[in-house]
């Protein structure tokens, strides 16, 4: 399977829009060839701003700028633009509505070698909590490509969570990322699995090992977590009766807390969440961290047997 | 400091100079950058000035240091394992998945480190907590910071040399590793938090320059803040990132990448003991 870092289609589509809109500033906080913002740096100098390692100024002037006319992409690895910043995030940004859009990358285990100081597991329950906010989890490089320009047009603040590893790709060059919408890759009926980020690619192998098992699975990429598409998760329980949420988060206040809730109040079902169970990361390769972690597809194939049938 | 204790300091800095290249080449991850430049003070710290014991840490034996620059783990490790905190074995085992030797600083992994640092600005004000509670408790012990340049351009950086400032805690000694450079450049360039040692000044501190590649210079500076009793020091050392392996000097580019086999042969001839 090809595998291409989501991070990557940020920097390729930020230079894309730059050339399209002059409004389009681009901010960084000394990690410009990580996010890859530096394409951005490299052909438009003046409308890039490295802030130097001072992600709470960053954020904070990201809000000015919008306030001005500007359309300012603020990036940094995930657990400083969300952590480090996250009252400039929601005072100045979110509860001032302004026209920000966040993208961090190196979420997640995936971040590896690194280890537990630099790898979010909680980015998306502090984001997801943000009114005006809208949080996006791209599965894919192509999926990220399109939320990025999606987030470029759209008025009001974005987050969008990428990775730094290079994971396999699940869409190609003509998919249109749909905001606040869910997309089911598979259909199915015997279970419903909620995944978003990396960990779709791993849900779409689950259920081709599923299958042998006589489980028919149903794939749903939830790359918009909020605004929530409740409509398409309800329909889908309402069929398979049951759900699996998958996610490179920790298991409260992430996708599985969003399937919850939304089930719970409307619909209630069986639910088994996986994700990273009150723990931090730790040093390591990425796919040895996600099978130390248990979220690779065969993790996800075993857990939705046992679910299924205990 | 007699001339036999340089040369024992330098040799002990050449060897800890092969392990870090070594542990960032078997990862291929890692600072090498950073912790080349912050080896020679460290060094000096580890192995002629504290009481570092490995067991019965308590406050009133123990000197405290605080790597707020926490991605020059290899420097760090590197000194913890000739200290005897854990086999020196286990340096080869930098940054895999089983290893105690996580990627960034954490007290919860690594026997001899006393706080969590790696998110760039936190190790700081936890050293000035720590002096606050050592002199609360009449300990006589010192505490040690290392900052890195770039990392000065975190605002808690700033808050944290107020607060020292302000309550005076002379018990606490910085050194900021002045290497010029930080990860998307020259520090100058990405950022201009220069004149360093006049923010700290201006902060109520007692500051000195030194190099900091240079034994003697770093052995005076400790000496002359020790003397100081109304003021939290600071060493602007400066230092040039890569030190000691020709292609990595001022090279931004070994900030975070590894050598590969070829750098890594010429490297290990140039740092031969
Ligand atoms: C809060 C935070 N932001 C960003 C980073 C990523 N980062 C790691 S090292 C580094 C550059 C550090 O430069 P400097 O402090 O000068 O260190 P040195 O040159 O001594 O290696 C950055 C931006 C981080 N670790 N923490
Ligand atoms: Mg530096």
């Amino acid at each position: 399977m090809e595998k291409k870092a989501s991070r990557v289609a940020y920097g390729e589509t930020l230079l894309e829009l730059g050339k399209e809109n002059p409004d389009i500033v681009v901010l960084d906080a000394d990690l410009s060839g990580s996010t890859k913002t530096s394409l951005f740096a490299k052909e438009f100098p003046d409308r890039f701003f490295d802030m130097g390692i001072a992600e709470q100024n960053m954020i904070t002037t990201a809000a000015g700028l919008a306030t001005v006319g500007k359309i300012p992409f603020a990036s940094s690895f995930a657990i400083f633009a969300t952590g480090r910043a996250w009252e400039m995030l929601r005072q100045a940004v979110c509860l001032g509505n302004k026209n920000v859009k966040i993208v961090a990358t190196h979420a997640g285990l995936t971040v590896g070698e690194d280890g537990a100081t630099h790898q979010a597991l909680e980015d998306i329950a502090v984001t997801r909590v943000l009114p005006n906010l809208t949080v996006i989890v791209p599965a894919d490089y192509y999926e990220t490509k399109s939320a990025i320009r999606f987030a470029a047009a759209y008025q009001g603040p974005v987050y969008i969570r990428l990775s730094r590893s290079a994971t396999p790709v699940v869409f190609d060059e003509n998919y249109e990322f749909t905001h606040k919408k869910a997309g089911i890759l598979r259909k199915g009926k015997d279970v419903s699995i909620f995944a978003c980020g990396v960990m779709v690619a791993e849900a779409l192998q689950a259920a081709v090992r599923l299958e042998k098992d006589g489980i028919n699975a149903e794939i749903i990429n939830v790359s918009t977590l909020k605004p929530l598409d409740t409509e398409t998760i309800l329909k889908s329980v309402e069929k398979t009766g049951c759900a699996v949420t998958v996610e490179e988060h920790n298991i409260i206040g992430g996708l599985g807390s969003a399937v919850a809730e939304t089930l719970s109040e409307n619909h209630p079902a069986p639910l088994h969440r996986m994700g990273v169970i009150e723990k931090f990361g730790r040093s390591g390769k990425a796919d040895d961290l996600l099978k130390a972690y248990h979220l690779t597809a065969e993790d996800v194939a075993k857990e939705t047997m046992s679910f299924l049938k205990p | 400091m007699n001339q036999e204790e340089v040369k024992r300091l330098k040799a002990l800095a050449r060897k800890f100079r092969r392990e870090i290249v070594e542990m960032v080449y078997t990862a291929q991850s890692g600072h090498p950058g950073g912790s080349l430049s912050i080896i020679d003070v460290l060094t000096y710290l580890f192995f002629h000035e504290m009481e570092y014991p490995v067991q019965n840490r308590d406050i009133f034996s123990t000197d405290r240091l605080v790597m707020s620059k926490g991605h020059a783990t290899p420097a760090l490790y590197a000194c913890l394992a000739e200290k005897g905190f854990f086999p020196e074995a286990e340096l080869s085992r930098f940054r895999q998945i089983d290893s105690i030797l996580q990627g960034h600083p954490e007290n919860e992994f690594v026997p001899g480190v006393d706080v969590t640092t790696g998110s760039l600005g936190q190790g700081f004000p936890q050293a000035v907590g720590m002096a606050l509670g050592m002199r609360l408790s009449g300990s006589e012990r010192k505490v040690y910071a290392i900052l890195g340049d770039g990392e000065c351009q975190e605002g808690l950086i700033w808050e944290a040399a107020m607060s020292a400032g302000h309550y005076k805690t002379a018990n606490l000694t910085v050194f900021v590793d002045l290497n010029g450079l930080q990860i998307d450049g020259n520090v100058k360039d990405v950022m201009n938090v220069n004149p360093v040692p006049d923010k700290f000044s201006a902060s109520h501190w007692h500051v000195q320059e030194i190099n900091g590649h240079d034994f003697n210079e770093i052995n005076n500076a400790v000496r002359a803040a020790h003397k100081v009793t109304d003021k939290p020091s600071v060493v602007i050392a400066h230092t040039i990132k890569g030190k000691g392996v020709s292609f990595m000097e001022n090279n931004y580019k070994f900030h975070g990448s590894p050598p590969n086999d070829e750098q890594y042969k010429i490297a290990m001839e140039e740092l031969a003991p």
